[in-house]
């Protein structure tokens, strides 16, 4: 037991020293391992600024309505109790969520009020507004669903007419899985070119250090623990690029933070962007950490394999 | 300890370095491997490395047939041999220290065990002062001896040298040769590999001499 901890307590000191003589070694060509670190950065910066103003957007039309509504504008002629009768009958479909009944003198009341138009209403006879049942769907319901969910309602004898009002909504939800689907694309090419910077680095990395390699060979080194550093050069490379994604991040929101503010100032709205500082601080550098490995483990898997002592 | 049994070995170009050779080194002893170049003594350090395999024939070191060692053994085995080369070979990005720790790093030893030994062997190599020196400032007699140190630091059962005097003059030669003396006193068996035949002959050591990839029959010792 004693001797576990022992061998532990060795092998951890042996990653961190390993680390940070991996760190030191960054640290004595600045420029080019600044580079590296911004080309990685730039690669990891894009697809988060996409995701987050993806998220920002899919906030903003989540505000606008839950789910999709249809409208049904009953018969004139259809008594209160019948529209009543309907309105339950209706909420027993698989399709439909909770209805909402409104009579005629309720739907003028609500047209008085958004219109203000008393005047002109108060010169007409009758009320010229019908009933209405506002009827929301399921959120799963298809598209496809509602069409002939459409035509089944205006098919109903109480009913003059179905209308569904959320048709650019749903266009809207189709749109924004399109533009999500796009982001992880691009965000998996990216991530892709991120592996590839990494193990070209270190590949260079290895070649410079060739005659090293095979001294260590000589000398009783497993593979492992040749491996080792050049994980750690990829890990620092990550979590460098991370950081630099974060504060380009960090720009591109506070240079598009006041037009946006300004745009839904126009619409009326309390928007503001969500930056998302403290999650992609954490989340960026860990995902560059982790392709770093990644893409570092791959190179040197290969070339180690090929440098053999002579 | 070193027991060769018939090993030939060809290389792709069609070379043979070793023809059929056979010699046995006991546990504890000291010997030189003499020859002209292309006699085969670097290949014959090789083989016993692990660096190359045999074409065929049997390569014994301390009773175990290294040809049947899988690569993942193959560094533990690496551990029980010290290297000596000629150049050197040190890592000039680390100090003496560093280097001579190496092999006790890549073994896994404890920090203090570490510094004990790196010490240990500086002192004896008479460099204990200059651990902190990168290779680059020392002289060439200075780095052969850094390279003593870190082939004896992790107390290998076999020492091989290839021409380990081969860039010194004869006062550093004989210097370096009585550090493998006294390694051999403390029991590690020394085999060392040159064409400087007036050392051999002062140190009155065993000689393997090697002719065509054979022991030539008519040096033996």
């Amino acid at each position: 037991m004693i001797r576990l901890l022992a061998f532990l307590k060795t092998y951890l000191l042996h990653h961190l020293q390993t680390a940070f003589s991996s760190l030191g070694k960054l640290w004595e060509s600045p420029i080019s391992n600044s580079l590296t670190s911004l080309a990685i950065g730039i690669a990891l910066a894009l697809p988060a600024c996409l995701f987050i103003l993806l998220f920002n957007f899919t906030q903003v039309s989540s505000q606008w309505q839950d789910g999709s509504q249809i409208s049904l504008f009953l018969q004139q002629s259809l008594s209160d109790n019948k529209a009543k009768s309907l309105d339950k009958k209706l909420n027993t479909w698989p399709e439909i969520s909770t209805t909402n009944y409104q009579t005629a003198a309720e739907s003028l009341a609500e047209f008085k009020q958004r219109f203000g138009m008393d005047d002109l209403l108060d010169v007409l006879p009758d009320n010229p507004l019908p009933a209405v049942i506002l009827v929301e769907l399921k959120d799963e319901v298809q598209t496809e669903k509602i069409n002939t969910l459409l035509k089944k309602l205006n098919a109903l004898p109480a009913v003059e007419h179905a209308q569904f009002d959320m048709a650019w909504l749903q266009r809207l939800r189709n749109l924004n899985k399109i533009g999500s689907r796009g982001i992880m694309l691009l965000g998996i090419l990216l991530s892709l070119s991120v592996l590839l910077i990494i193990g070209n680095t270190i590949r260079l990395t290895i070649i410079n250090r060739k005659d090293e390699i095979s001294i260590i060979k000589l000398i009783g080194g497993t593979n492992s623990f040749i491996r080792r550093p050049f994980l750690y050069t990829g890990f620092w490379y990550g979590i460098f690029g991370g950081f630099i994604a974060w504060l380009i991040l960090l720009i591109v929101f506070y240079l598009l933070d006041s037009p946006v503010n300004n745009l839904a100032g126009l619409y009326g709205s309390q928007f503001t962007l969500q930056w998302y500082t403290l999650l992609s601080f954490f989340i960026l550098p860990f995902l560059g950490a982790l392709l770093g490995i990644i893409g570092a483990g791959f190179t040197v898997h290969q070339q180690i394999k090929e440098i053999e002592p002579k | 300890m070193i027991r060769f049994g018939g090993v030939y070995k060809r290389y792709p170009s069609g070379q043979e370095a070793l023809s059929g050779l056979s010699f046995h080194m006991e546990a504890g002893s000291m010997a030189f491997l003499t020859g002209h170049s292309g006699a085969g003594k670097s290949t014959l350090l090789k083989l016993i490395a692990g660096v190359e395999q045999p074409s065929s024939g049997q390569v014994l070191i301390d009773g175990k047939n290294i040809v049947q060692l899988s690569k993942s053994q193959m560094p533990i085995y690496r551990r029980k041999i010290g290297l000596v080369f000629q150049d050197y070979q040190l890592l000039h990005d680390r100090t003496v220290f560093d280097n001579v720790a190496l092999p006790l790093i890549i073994a896994g030893a404890d920090h203090q065990e570490i510094g004990r030994r790196v010490r240990a062997a500086l002192d004896k190599v008479g460099l204990l002062e200059k651990e902190r020196n990168l290779p680059v400032a020392l002289s060439g007699g200075e780095q052969q001896r850094v390279g003593i140190a870190r082939a004896v630091v992790n107390r290998p059962m076999i020492l091989l040298a290839d021409e380990p005097t081969g860039n010194l003059d004869a006062q550093l030669s004989s210097e370096i040769m009585q550090l493998f003396k006294q390694f051999n006193q403390i029991g590690t068996t020394v085999l060392i590999a040159t064409h400087d035949l007036n050392l051999v002959q002062q140190m009155g050591y065993a000689e393997i001499a090697l002719k065509q990839g054979r022991v030539d029959a008519g040096k033996m010792a």
